[in-house]
Parts: C-alpha cells; sequence; structure tokens
C-alpha cells in the first residue's frame, strides 16, 4: 500500500523508477530545473555513495548526483505510471504555484 | 570581413568544450584571469583558414545564463555587456549530443541573446555507439541556426566547423532565423523599453536579462543598479519565479524539438560500461579501498619517479653555477648571481618534476570521469568537517603545491565551504617541506626495518604526511564554528560517462600548471634567495671584517679556516643580527640563532630552510649534497651542553614546526587573490604558526 506521505526522490530503492511531480523547494527548484530534474520527467535511482549520502540518480538522459537534503525537494507522482515525458503536460500555470 | 574576430566558445561542463577549445588553438593558449574576479581566463588564436585568424576565448562551463557561482556569473557578464572587451562577434555552443535535452537549455538562452551563434554538436561517437540517431536538418530548422557534428577527442568535424565560422561571419547571415526561441512568457513592454533604451540593446531578451542580473552583474555602476532597481520595483518584476518559467517554457520547447531530431532505439540505457564500472567503484567497500589504492599510487610515483628528474636538474644547476664561477671574474656580482639567484632559481627548478607528475594524475582522474565520483563518495565524510566532497581534490593537490591547490577550489559553490578549504590545504605537506623532513628524520630515526619490511623512516615521513591531513581536517572542524554561514550548502553535480582521457589535455594541463608555479612561487622564491644573501652578506659598519680579523689570527689549519670565516661573518652580519634579536623567543621550542636565521627565512619559503643552513653551517657551494649538510648537522655542537646540537627533541620539534607552520609567501599571496583581502591569509599565517610553536613546544618540553 502507498502511504500517505508523499514519496520523493530520497525515498527511491536502488534501480527503482518514478516520475517526478513536482519540487518544494525555492532556492533551488531554478538549479533543479536547469538539470533537468522536470515535472513529468521519469527518474532511476541508480547509485547510493558508500555511506547513504550522496545518491545518484538517471534524469533526462544522464547521470546527476545529489544529497539527500536535496533530493527530498523533489517530490513523485503516486501513480506509478511510466508513460514517457512527453505525454505530460504541466503547464507553466500549474508549476508557477511552488515558486514564490 | 574584419581580419580579427572574437569567438566564445560557451556550453555544460563536461560536453567537451576544453577539447574543442585545445583543438582549435592548440599551443598558442594563453591562461589569464578575469580582471576582478579570480577565474581561469583561457583564450588563443585559430587559424581560421590560411587568411583568417580569431581570437577564441574558452568560457566557463555553465548550465544556464542566471549564475550560480562566479564562474558562471562570469560568463553572463561578458555575453550581456555590449562593452566587454570580450563581447564576442559570434558564440559556439559547445553541446554534448548524447545529453541533447538539457544542453539545450542554455543554447536557447544563449541563442536570444541575438549574437551570431552556431551549435557544435560534440561526442556524436557516443550518440552512434548507443545506437541513437540524431536528424540534423529537422535540428538546424528548429532551432534556426548552423548545426556542426564534431568530435572533439579525434578532431572529428573541426575543418567543418572552421569553414562554417567563416561563412558565418562573411556572409552576415547570421542566423537562419532571428526568431526568439521563447516567446510563450510576455514580459511588461515598458521594462524592456526602458533598459533598452537605456543601455542601448541588442533586443529584448538581453534588456530581461539585465533585470535579472541587477544585483549581480559585475559590470554595472551604482547608479546602473539603481536604476534597474527602480525599473523592477515599478513593474513588479519577480526574478525568481519568472527564471523559473522561462526555463520550463524553454524545456517545453526542446522537448518538442528533442522528440522530433532523436530517433532513440528502444531502450536507451546508459552506456553499460560506465554502470559496471560504476557499481564497482561507488561499492560500499570496494569504492574507498580503490580510492585509497589510488591515492597510494600516486604517492609513491610522485616520490620514486621525480627523484630522477630531480637529481639531473639538481646536478645541472650545479654544473652551471661551477661553470660560471670558472668564467666569471671573482666579484660580489658573481657571487650574488651564483649564489644568491641561481641558487633561488634552482630551488624552484627542483619541484617541477613533482608537480607535474601530479597533475599529470589528476588531470587523467578528471579527463575520464573518476573525479567526479571522488566527490560523491568522500562528500558524506567531509561535510562532518564543514568542507565538501569538492574540497578532496584541492587537499589532494597541496601534496605537490598549495597554490595550484588553492586554485582548484573555484568549483566549490558555496563560499563558506571554498573559504574554509582555502584556509587549511596549506596544512597538507607540500613537496617544499619533503627536503626538510628528509634531512631531519634521517638525523634522529635509525636506518632501521619495522617488522623486517617497513623501512622505519619511511613510516615516519608517511606519520608525518598523516599528521597534515588531520590537522587539516580539526582546522577545518573548527572553523565550520566560526564562520558565518551565508548562502546554503548544496552538491548537485553531473557524474559523466567515463572516458579514456585525451593525452593532448592532459599535457597542456600539466604545462598550465607547471607554468603557474613557477611563475607564482618561483618570483617569490627567487626575490627571497637574493635578500638573504645581502643579508647574509653584509653587516652593520665593519663588524664582518672585524669578525675575519679575529678569525685569521687564531686559526692554524688553512683547510677548516675558510669555513670559519665564513661562520664569523655571517654571525656579524645583518642575518645573524636578526637571529640573535629572534633567539629569545624561539629557545623554548630548542633553536638557536642560527636555526633561527633559517627559520626567518623560511617564512617565506620552506625550501630555503636547507639552503640557508647550508650557508649558515658554512659547509660551502656544495650545499645541495645532502649527505654533507647531514654529516654538519650531526657534528653541530651545543655550547650550553656540550652535547649535539640536533638532539631528537630538537629534531622532532623542527619537523612538527615545519609540518605546520605557514612558511610560503606565495601560497599568502595566492590566497589574498582568492579571498580579494589580506584579512584571510594573515588570519591563515597567525593560527597556522600559532599550532607550529605550540606543538613544537611541547614535543620538546617532553622529549628534552
Amino acid at each position: 500500500m502507498e502511504s500517505i506521505q508523499i514519496k520523493t526522490i530520497a525515498d527511491l530503492r536502488k534501480g527503482e523508477t518514478a516520475i517526478i511531480s513536482k519540487i518544494v523547494d525555492n532556492e533551488l527548484a531554478l538549479k533543479l530545473l536547469e538539470m533537468g530534474c522536470l515535472p513529468g520527467e521519469s527518474v532511476t535511482l541508480q547509485h547510493i555513495a558508500p555511506l547513504g549520502d550522496p545518491i545518484c540518480i538517471r534524469v533526462s538522459g544522464y547521470s546527476l548526483s545529489l544529497r539527500k537534503r536535496e533530493a527530498s525537494a523533489i517530490q513523485l507522482d503516486n501513480g506509478k505510471s511510466h508513460s514517457g515525458p512527453s505525454d505530460n503536460h504541466t503547464s507553466v500555470k500549474e508549476t508557477s504555484n511552488w515558486v514564490s | 570581413m574584419k581580419s580579427h574576430y572574437k569567438i566564445a566558445l560557451v556550453g555544460n561542463p563536461n560536453a567537451g568544450k576544453s577539447s574543442l577549445f585545445n583543438q582549435l588553438t592548440g599551443l598558442s593558449q594563453k591562461v589569464g584571469n578575469f580582471p576582478g574576479v579570480t577565474v581561469d581566463k583561457k583564450t588563443g588564436t585559430c587559424h581560421l583558414n590560411d587568411v583568417h585568424t580569431a581570437e577564441i576565448i574558452d568560457l566557463p562551463g555553465t548550465y544556464s545564463l542566471f549564475p550560480k557561482s562566479p564562474d558562471e556569473q562570469v560568463v553572463t557578464d561578458i555575453l550581456l555587456n555590449p562593452k566587454d572587451e570580450w563581447y564576442p562577434d559570434m558564440i559556439i555552443v559547445v553541446a554534448d549530443a548524447s545529453n541533447l535535452k538539457r544542453n539545450l537549455l542554455l543554447f536557447s538562452e544563449v541563442k536570444d541573446l541575438g549574437i551570431p551563434v552556431m551549435l557544435a554538436l560534440n561526442m556524436m561517437d557516443v550518440v552512434k555507439k548507443s545506437g541513437f540517431h540524431i536528424d540534423l536538418s529537422s535540428l538546424q530548422n528548429s532551432l534556426g541556426v548552423a548545426v556542426i557534428t564534431t568530435n572533439a577527442r579525434s578532431g572529428e568535424g573541426i575543418k567543418e566547423l572552421k569553414q562554417q565560422i567563416i561563412t558565418t561571419l562573411s556572409e552576415k547571415k547570421l542566423q537562419l532565423s532571428s526568431e526568439i526561441f521563447v516567446d510563450t512568457i510576455h514580459f511588461p513592454e515598458g521594462l524592456t523599453q526602458n533598459i533598452r533604451a537605456k543601455f542601448a540593446l541588442p533586443n529584448d531578451y538581453t534588456a530581461v536579462q539585465y533585470a535579472h542580473q541587477a544585483q549581480d552583474a559585475r559590470f554595472l555602476d551604482d547608479y546602473s543598479q539603481q536604476f534597474l532597481e527602480e525599473q523592477r520595483q515599478r513593474y513588479g518584476f519577480q526574478s525568481r519565479q519568472w527564471q523559473t518559467e522561462e526555463t520550463l517554457a524553454r524545456y517545453a520547447k526542446i522537448r518538442r524539438i528533442v522528440a522530433d531530431a532523436v530517433h532513440k532505439p528502444a531502450n536507451s540505457k546508459q552506456n553499460p560500461l560506465t554502470t559496471q564500472l560504476d557499481n564497482i567503484l561507488l561499492h560500499r567497500v570496494w569504492g574507498f579501498v580503490i580510492f585509497f589504492a589510488i591515492l597510494f599510487f600516486i604517492f609513491q610515483a610522485i616520490f620514486a619517479w621525480a627523484q630522477y628528474p630531480m637529481n639531473f636538474i639538481d646536478a645541472g644547476i650545479a654544473q652551471f653555477t661551477g661553470w660560471l664561477h670558472s668564467v666569471l671574474p671573482q666579484s660580489m656580482l658573481t657571487d650574488l648571481l651564483t649564489d644568491g639567484l641561481i641558487a633561488g632559481v634552482g630551488g624552484v627548478l627542483i619541484f617541477i618534476p613533482q608537480i607535474a607528475i601530479l597533475f599529470a594524475f589528476i588531470s587523467i582522474l578528471e579527463e575520464t570521469g573518476y573525479m567526479a565520483r571522488v566527490v560523491f563518495i568522500t562528500d558524506r565524510i567531509m561535510r562532518t568537517f564543514g568542507l565538501n566532497g569538492k574540497s578532496v581534490v584541492p587537499l589532494i593537490s597541496s601534496v605537490a603545491c598549495a597554490v595550484p591547490a588553492i586554485m582548484a577550489t573555484r568549483n566549490i559553490d558555496n563560499w563558506k565551504e571554498r573559504l574554509i578549504t582555502i584556509m587549511v590545504t596549506p596544512l597538507m605537506s607540500c613537496s617544499a617541506r619533503i627536503p626538510i623532513y628528509t634531512i631531519l628524520v634521517a638525523l634522529v630515526v635509525p636506518e632501521q626495518k619495522v617488522f623486517g619490511i617497513f623501512n622505519l623512516q619511511g613510516i615516519i615521513l608517511m606519520a608525518l604526511y598523516l599528521l597534515g591531513f588531520v590537522a587539516a581536517l580539526v582546522s577545518a572542524w573548527i572553523m565550520k564554528f566560526f564562520l558565518q554561514r551565508k548562502d546554503r550548502s548544496f552538491l548537485i553535480m553531473e557524474l559523466p560517462d567515463y572516458k579514456t582521457p585525451r593525452w593532448g589535455n592532459v599535457g597542456l594541463t600539466i604545462l598550465e600548471k607547471v607554468k603557474t608555479f613557477v611563475f607564482e612561487a618561483g618570483k617569490v622564491i627567487v626575490a627571497i634567495a637574493i635578500v638573504l644573501w645581502v643579508l647574509a652578506s653584509y653587516g652593520p659598519g665593519n663588524q664582518m671584517a672585524e669578525a675575519e680579523k679575529v678569525v685569521r689570527s687564531q686559526a692554524k689549519e688553512s683547510t677548516e679556516l675558510e669555513d670559519r670565516v665564513a661562520a664569523a661573518r655571517l654571525e656579524a652580519s645583518y642575518a645573524g643580527h636578526f637571529g640573535k634579536f629572534i633567539e629569545p623567543a624561539i629557545r623554548p621550542l630548542g633553536y638557536d640563532w642560527k636555526i633561527g636565521i633559517a627559520l626567518i627565512s623560511s617564512f617565506a619559503a620552506r625550501e630555503v630552510f636547507v639552503g640557508t643552513l647550508s650557508t649558515i653551517y658554512s659547509v660551502g657551494s656544495e650545499s645541495e649534497d645532502m649527505t654533507t649538510i647531514q654529516d654538519r648537522l650531526r657534528s653541530e655542537v651545543n655550547p650550553q651542553t656540550n652535547g649535539p646540537m640536533y638532539t631528537p627533541a630538537v629534531a622532532s620539534s623542527l619537523l612538527l614546526f615545519y609540518a605546520f607552520a605557514m612558511m610560503c609567501m606565495s601560497t599568502l599571496a595566492t590566497v589574498y587573490r582568492e579571498t580579494k583581502g589580506w584579512k584571510w591569509p594573515i588570519i591563515q599565517l597567525v593560527y597556522m604558526t600559532g599550532i607550529a610553536y605550540l606543538s613544537a613546544f611541547i614535543v620538546y618540553t617532553i622529549l628534552k
């Protein structure tokens, strides 16, 4: 069963894939977007550093490492759909409400 | 067509920009500094064809025009400022073709600035291997610029690239379409108009960027900043939100373009070799084991391989000095040239092999992509000490020399972490300490084996290195509590696929680092050598001549006479007076005035210590020969105890002092440049020398 808690990238197990829904960190949102962590993009947890932090994800066709703290700001779709990013129409309007 | 164009290379980190730059400019490249910031400025001349040349500037790697670090700020500053001396006639955006989506974000921002632009799709070999297909004509049409495919590693496509540059520049056919990339966002018209009029800007998007950069752009004076601030207020400018919206809108369009132009195979996975390697190299246990094995190998290589060229350089300088003495007349000037200047230059040249070997390895690790993994596996540990994974590279580099190591801190985004890294890096034992360690350890540690295999002297040497590393971590941890946190610490970094290194790039890196060392550190070391020579050769009034007379009237044998005369003259010289003056301060550490002179002179550069001691103990001109100095130190008598001067207590105290003290003007000068002020270098000098004094005092008191 899916818990009530919203899943983030920090909750992924190694090898698990999910879809990004939104980023809840005003300070780093832009940086993460620029690095290709986009709403609707699929993301896979590739590696975990020997000491459990940072982690390495596969997103937008490349490998990106980030600390758990940054990873927990990237929320995931609870639906386990693996549809491609092109099917997802996250409009600018929808996303502008999580950036102050 | 103008005779001389300026072309800027812009691209993401890891897109192969440096390789392309090296292909275009070769050995004509120069490394300088951007005015007012410590960011490497790489420029070079490119021969486009028999007639035309262009000046190429390799701008720091960045992911977007909204800067997050000083490096990235430089890119934005140059591209937004038509008055900048490097404002380009044309921009080449270098993109990693195997990672098109993220690379096109920067391209789209750059294109909207209205400067003529073309796209170089690099790393096409990777694309072909993974079964992708990129439809170039579709891409050219949707991007509206010329697209050239290159493989900067092999040089493929460079000719076509040059041809395209000429076409673009000569035909004035700047772009296939000048249509703005993103038109989904409508900025208040008045805002863009006012800013454009005020700064005479080429287009609307540049004006929007001005509004975003009002606080940070370095080329805007206070008055301009105020004007922009007023405009922002008036039109309700939402910088962060609008940047985000713009980025999302750009990606929405890029997604469509990439979907049309890139045909990927059914299952596109990461390069399988990289995945397999990472499973081992990032493994919970093996990751660290392999990392330490690599470090150990590098250390071994630095010591073992550098030995031969160092001996060669040493012998060469000795011969050269001898030859100069034989052809030049005996005079003060000749002595200054040989004992002052050439001895100083020799002190610089001797470290080149070690620095070259170290940076060869570091460059190879960078080129292969392993360095990013080092940051990845060490980040968690370094964070505990107020550092960050990216601090590991400078700490490793400082084993050769702290000057290039401190420059290597520039890619640490967080200022506090970068500052702490700069502050503790010189505690790592650099190659300048090696001659001192070697002599002193050999003096007091017997040549014997431990457990039948390990050399005891080698173990002590290793322990000294470890001591430096531990001291650096502990100091960092303490500073963490003293420094005010300004900006948030984060680590968001690409892990590039593994590649075989390009030897040309490695060679150029070595060349550049050695040059940096020779000019940065060399200037200081040579200057000090000359000053020291003057201080040791002249004294107040006629005291030196008097001292010589006294010795000559007492002495019988002629062999020792000249040595004794030299020693007496030194005692009466300015340097001698100086040493006597500070003697009370260093007596608690077990030092006398002679060691005091060496100590004072080593505050300029540690490696002066050996040369100074040989001058003081008047070993003669063969001073660089270690065994004679060692014998001389061994036979030095302490006038107070009539026993040997260099007891284990004194030697250990000296070893600790040299392990910790901040004795390098080149490093202080570098810290001054990197932190833009004297505050931090002075703090560094005080705290490091404080640790040195205290630990030397404790050890001497215990062992005495």
